[in-house]
């Protein structure tokens, strides 16, 4: 190629990475809407009034109270790749509830229609028979659960798909016995700061034998201004069952930046399936890296039973900070676990995401497939662990991290630890850094196609084994929002 | 903290015979060394680039130190034979951390191998210069304590043909304590090689503190081969920053045959453009020998190549750890950055923690890495088994077959010979030469060794007050090192 | 020379030979044939001890000596040697290094000395024009980046210096083209005396042509359903297995 040429892609793809780091927040939009939120700040009272509004067991505000004593004594961790800004907890409130005071919500009628309007809005509406069949709904607003579609038809089956709140009160033994066993609230900073203040998210529980015949779906919205999400979810998944959860997120564009720390913990027994898809796209901040959303997530899934078989596919493209490894734990033999990942940073977002696969029990096999694509200021970084420990004989496991750079100010950080304590296991890992070649994008220009697009072709194509994962419906809106968070260069 | 107390008292107490006996520049950096020694204290497993090596116990022993520098009347010369054959017979040794007085050898005009104490005026800008004492307390220890070393100076444009081999030998009756220095400087387009044997003498628990400094003039060459071959009681802290100018080329390999506790660090500065790097190394391991490395490799310029490969062979309980780190910075464009480690556990009881980083902020770039721990290939195993050759024989041909790749990078002919037989020899659990001769001298050393060693020990007296301790500290340190659990993971401690 | 007896053996749990009767004496060559899964690779591996299979029941002798209590390399030094299907890679051992390991090996279970260096390619260069194996090939790793052919072609080449007493080769002719097994096959053939044996194990007459069985054998869920001279295995290949099937009342 010539040196005239050569600049000029040069300048196009400059000029490219300027204009995605231009782009606008398509879900940034308010929802005016009366809400009930409680005092800022965080001490025993507040936690205790958070328990009676949801009108708990004392268990579980002894849990809580249990949490937040154990958070006071903890310090935030600082190991990320990240460069986290003093957050002020006393600054957030940890409860708002954006439907009418009473009880939740019987049927839509009762729900606030401006609610509905956003829900609608975000592409996700609550009516059953205008719902995108084979797909359950909970709408989770700010601590509240809107809505839950197709609880009875699920309850046909047996299968309890509900608000976490629900849960506490329909399904206390469920909940009892579950809660807390796979991310204890010592686990770390953020876990305990969640079971501390915890809020809404969604039950999931899948009986014996039972395959779920829709997938599950919660969608979590952040609306009101200064105030901290904390959801937790719990799914169990009982012998020989099946489900596909999938999970997506949005904020309002707001100038503050938002906390949101969850838990999401899964139990997977013997012979069972559990995917897990998440799309996360939190309100990522404006083009010079003010607002946006904290996004400290624990996640985490036993595979208990053997044979069992769970796994992480995530799109994350939002959020100021992403600090999150969804992560599993294989005790059962045989049993298998996945990570797929894309992540996608741009102006001065900072991820630092990856997973945790610990081998515990014999023959479990385990795959990590992450993609990082940064853009603009922004820094980006892979980080897992792979254990294999004495007693899991012939595990398996394969990484793979790419990291894909589009401009020279970002930054592609990889950390893997294998800490392998068995001499039957076979565990590999590689990584490789690229950037899209002016080769490839002088091919696409000659037959004919913008830089632009094949910027997006080529990204597509980087990110399409993580995609592929993703079931249909939200494959298509993670194929959006690439197109969203790198400027409309895909399809 | 208990253990940096007693070096901290060690220092107070004999500072001025540790000046005595060192060369002003060396002297220089130590009250700086020793407030940030002060400072830090020994790095716990809490800090990550110490994880997985128990600094704080294994520096616990109260090991004696010669610091009124005794010198040990016998020549090496005479009775050490570890020449690999067809290479020099330019052999330096320095005992303990006292460099010997080398039998002349012509070298080019203007080439310094010797004593760095003796010769620190000439390279005055260089010593410590990137062996900062404010961000490691080893080397903090190191600058603080150490009274000599091996220097080698090579000025502009001059090349030393035939390579340089310094012997360290580790010689004393108590546990004992040493903290020796290099530093090679290689102004524009000098080229050198240099391969350092460490071995020990003794069957008491040494330990060693090294601090390396390396300078890469423009279009410089150094190649540079360690080679450990010590006992199950030596443990080695090893520091070694190397910095290159425009187009240098540098070439670093480590190979550790035997050794109780290693921990080496590599840190290198790529500065100038067009420079390039190979680092190799072998970690062989069996018993509880604790072989930890830990490279940090800095792109700080455009143009600039770095390839990595590390492979170990981990059997019984050994363990082994490797961290690496490939930074490139800002505006580092055009960088080629290429590392791997692979490891192969033997046995149950080995472990493997491996971490192969790459932290990147500019696009235009090649960088990869790749790592894995896996088994020997039990079809391979069948297919020689069916072929006649016994399954320990088979077993010794693939892990000869492991290594082998690292080795045939080693671009001196005689030394990857020599490298070849000692490797098939450690897996075949022979003795090799080195030991040998070694042993040899030890038998030569002895008769009149009395003298000697009576002023030896600076600290032989509280040394035996505590007798025994010192194995027993050790044995604390490696039992707690075998204990090393997940962090932050409630189920998997179960 | 081998004597097999009701040999049953298992891989994970899996029957696979059901009792097999095989009597070989020296200078013969036996073909055995028969469909896919029928247990023909199984029963090689079984001669050779490969460690996933496990012999349930049954006796395996060879020149009067207990075949199965024996380590897979001192099968190979009694005198047996399997030509794989598939030969594995091995990366970054020598193919000298390899087969001098090897040859000293049954050496020493001989009770000779091990051979010179100087001896030994002498060997290893008079054996490699044997089956025509380029010298290229014998400095390389063992079968790394060899073609299907060089594989083969190399399997020979070991066979030529180990010089078993029986030969299995195992499906030696699939992936050849017709020059390569020409090669391959005349190998063999060179290498054959009166009192070595062979056992070939192919799914087509096209290898038997070269290498002419004194006794074929048809082998079918794990037995030996037929056995008859050469023109057993013309029928088979015009006319295929079932009627073979048929004939065993399925």
């Amino acid at each position: 190629m010539q040196d005239g040429a050569n600049n000029l892609h040069s300048d196009e793809s400059n000029q490219y990475v300027r204009q995605l780091a231009n782009e606008k927040y398509k879900y940034g939009f308010t929802t005016d809407v009366h809400t009930d939120i409680i005092p800022k700040g965080l001490n025993e009272d507040i936690i205790r009034l958070i328990s009676e509004k949801k009108q708990e067991p004392k268990w579980l505000l002894e849990f809580r109270l249990k949490a937040y004593n154990h958070w006071l004594t903890l310090q935030m961790p600082q190991w990320a790749h990240l460069n986290i800004p003093p957050i002020d907890y006393q600054a957030i409130s940890y409860y708002a509830d954006p439907t009418r005071k009473k009880e939740g919500p019987q049927s839509l009628d009762e729900v606030d229609p401006e609610l509905i309007k956003t829900f609608n809005k975000l592409g996700i509406p609550l009516h059953e028979q205008r719902q995108l069949t084979g797909m359950a709904v909970d709408a989770v607003m700010d601590s509240v659960s809107v809505k839950t579609t197709f609880r009875d038809t699920l309850l046909e089956k047996g299968i309890i798909f509900c608000s976490f709140s629900e849960a506490v009160r329909e399904h206390p033994d469920l909940v009892k016995k579950y809660l807390g066993s796979v991310v204890g609230y010592r686990d770390n900073f953020f876990a305990a700061l969640n079971s501390a203040v915890f809020s809404d998210g969604s039950f999931v529980y899948i009986p014996k034998g039972v395959r779920c015949p829709m997938e599950l779906s919660t969608y979590f919205r952040i609306n009101a201004a200064n105030i901290g999400q904390f959801e937790r979810t719990l799914i169990v998944a009982d012998d020989d069952s099946y489900v596909s959860y999938l999970e997506g997120c949005t904020a309002p564009q707001r100038d503050e930046n938002q906390l949101h720390a969850a838990i999401v913990e899964i139990v997977v027994h013997d012979r069972a399936e559990v995917k897990y898809s998440t799309v996360q796209n939190w309100y990522p901040g404006d083009a010079e890296g003010k607002g946006g959303v904290y996004n400290f997530v624990t996640k985490r899934g036993h595979c208990k039973g053997m044979d069992s078989k769970l796994s992480w596919t995530q799109v994350e493209t939002g959020s100021a900070i992403t600090w999150k490894y969804p992560s599993c734990i294989l005790s059962g033999d045989n049993s298998t676990a996945e990570f797929y990942s894309v992540a996608v940073t741009n102006n001065y977002q900072q991820a630092d995401t990856g997973t945790k696969m610990i081998h515990l029990g014999r023959n479990t096999r385990s795959t990590i497939v992450s993609k990082g694509i940064s853009a603009g200021h922004s820094q980006n970084s892979y980080r897992g662990l792979v254990k294999v420990s004495e007693r899991a004989d012939n595990a398996r496991n394969h990484s793979q991290c790419d990291s894909l750079l589009l401009g020279s100010d970002c930054g592609a950080h990889t950390f893997p630890y294998m800490d392998i304590h068995n001499d039957t296991a076979v565990v590999e890992h590689e990584a490789t850094t690229s950037k899209i070649s002016e080769d490839q994008l002088f091919y696409c220009n000659q037959r004919g196609i913008t830089t632009e697009d094949a910027v997006g072709l080529i990204v597509n194509g980087y990110a399409k084994e993580v995609i592929n994962k993703l079931p249909m419906e939200f494959a298509v809106e993670a194929q959006k929002l690439l197109a969203v968070s790198l400027e409309g260069t895909v399809g | 903290m208990n253990a940096a107390r007693q070096y901290i008292e060690l220092y107070e107490s004999h500072v001025e015979a540790i000046c005595r006996h060192g060369s002003p520049v060396m002297n220089a950096l130590r009250e700086q060394a020793f407030s940030d020694f002060k400072r830090m204290g020994f790095p716990t497993p809490k800090h990550e680039k110490y994880k997985y090596t128990d600094v704080e116990t294994l520096f616990s022993p109260d090991y004696g130190l010669n610091i009124n520098r005794l010198s040990i009347p016998v020549n090496p010369y005479e009775v050490f034979k570890c020449d690999v054959p067809n290479m020099s017979t330019a052999l330096h040794f320095v005992i303990n951390d006292t460099y010997l007085p080398a039998r002349p050898v012509p070298l080019p005009d203007g080439v310094i191998a010797g004593s760095l104490r003796d010769n620190a005026e000439k390279v005055r800008e260089y010593y410590g210069c990137i062996a900062h004492t404010s961000s490691d307390a080893i080397v903090a220890l190191n600058t603080m304590l150490a009274q000599d070393g091996f220097l080698l100076y090579v000025p502009k444009g001059v090349v030393v043909d035939c390579p340089l081999q310094l012997v360290n030998i580790l010689r004393a009756d108590v546990d004992f304590m040493v903290n020796r220095r290099m530093l090679v400087v290689l102004e524009e387009g000098a080229q050198a090689r240099l391969l350092v044997c460490d071995h020990a003498m003794n069957d008491v628990h040494f330990m060693a503190t090294q601090v390396a400094e390396v300078f890469a003039g423009r279009d410089s060459v150094f190649e540079f081969c360690e080679f450990e071959e010590n006992h199950e009681q030596t443990v080695r802290f090893s520091n070694l920053f190397v910095r290159q100018e425009g187009n240098s080329q540098v070439r670093l390999n480590g190979v550790t045959l035997h050794n109780g506790v290693t921990r080496n660090t590599i840190e290198v500065a790529l500065v100038g453009r067009g420079a390039s790097l190979d680092v190799g190394g072998i970690a062989i391991a069996d018993g509880r020998e604790h072989i930890d490395n830990n490279i940090f490799v800095n792109h700080q310029v455009p143009d600039c190549v770095s390839h990595e490969l590390f492979k170990y062979v981990l059997d019984n309980e050994a363990v082994g750890a490797f961290a690496g780190k490939v930074c490139v910075s800002h505006g580092a464009q055009h960088t080629e950055a290429r590392q791997t480690n692979k490891n192969l556990c033997a046995t149950k009881g080995a472990r493997m923690f491996t971490q192969p980083q790459l932290e990147i902020y500019a696009d235009d770039v090649k960088c990869s890495h790749g790592a894995s721990v896996g088994q020997l290939d039990e079809a391979a195993l069948f297919y020689m088994q069916q072929r006649g050759i016994s399954r320990d024989e088979a077993r010794m041909l693939l892990m000869f077959a492991f290594v082998n790749e690292v080795i045939d990078l080693i671009p001196m002919d005689a030394l990857r010979d020599r490298l070849h037989l000692l490797i098939e020899k450690r897996f075949r659990g022979e003795l090799n030469a080195c030991t040998d001769s070694a042993r040899h001298y030890q038998g030569a050393l002895s008769p009149d060794n009395g003298e000697t060693e009576r002023g030896l020990q600076e600290l032989k007296s509280r040394q035996a007050k505590r007798k025994g301790q010192a194995g027993l500290d050790y044995a604390k340190a490696r039992k707690e090192l075998q204990e090393l659990k997940c962090q932050g993971c409630n189920i998997c401690r179960q | 020379m081998l004597e097999i007896r009701n040999l049953h053996a298992n891989i994970n749990g899996k029957d696979i030979l059901r009792g097999i009767d095989l009597s070989i004496k020296p200078g013969e060559v036996h073909a055995i044939m028969g469909p896919n899964g029928s247990g023909k690779s199984t029963l090689s591996a079984v001669l050779v001890g490969h460690p996933a299979y496990e012999v349930t029941k049954g006796s395996v002798t060879f020149y009067g000596k207990d075949l199965l209590s024996m380590k897979p390399e001192d099968r190979s030094h009694e005198g047996l040697f399997l030509s794989f299907q598939y030969p594995v890679e091995i990366p970054g051992v020598s193919m000298v290094n390899f087969m001098r390991a090897a040859v000293n090996e049954q050496r020493k279970y001989k009770g000779l000395e091990p051979l010179s260096a100087s001896e030994f390619l002498r060997l290893m260069r008079q054996k490699r024009a044997v089956v025509e194996l380029d010298n290229k090939l014998a400095n390389r790793s063992v079968n790394e980046g060899f073609s299907g052919g060089e594989k083969k072609r190399n399997e020979i080449f070991q066979m030529a210096m180990l010089e078993p007493r029986l030969s299995i080769l195992d499906e030696t002719d699939s992936g050849l083209d017709i020059d390569a097994l020409r090669v391959v096959a005349e190998g063999v053939n060179k290498l054959k005396t009166i009192e070595t044996s062979c056992i070939v194990i192919t799914h087509y007459q096209r290898l038997l042509d070269y290498i002419k069985p004194d006794i074929v054998h048809v082998l079918y869920k794990g037995r030996i359903v037929k056995t008859a001279g050469p023109e057993l295995a013309l029928q088979l290949e015009q006319r295929g297995y079932d009627w073979i099937k048929e004939e065993i009342g399925e």
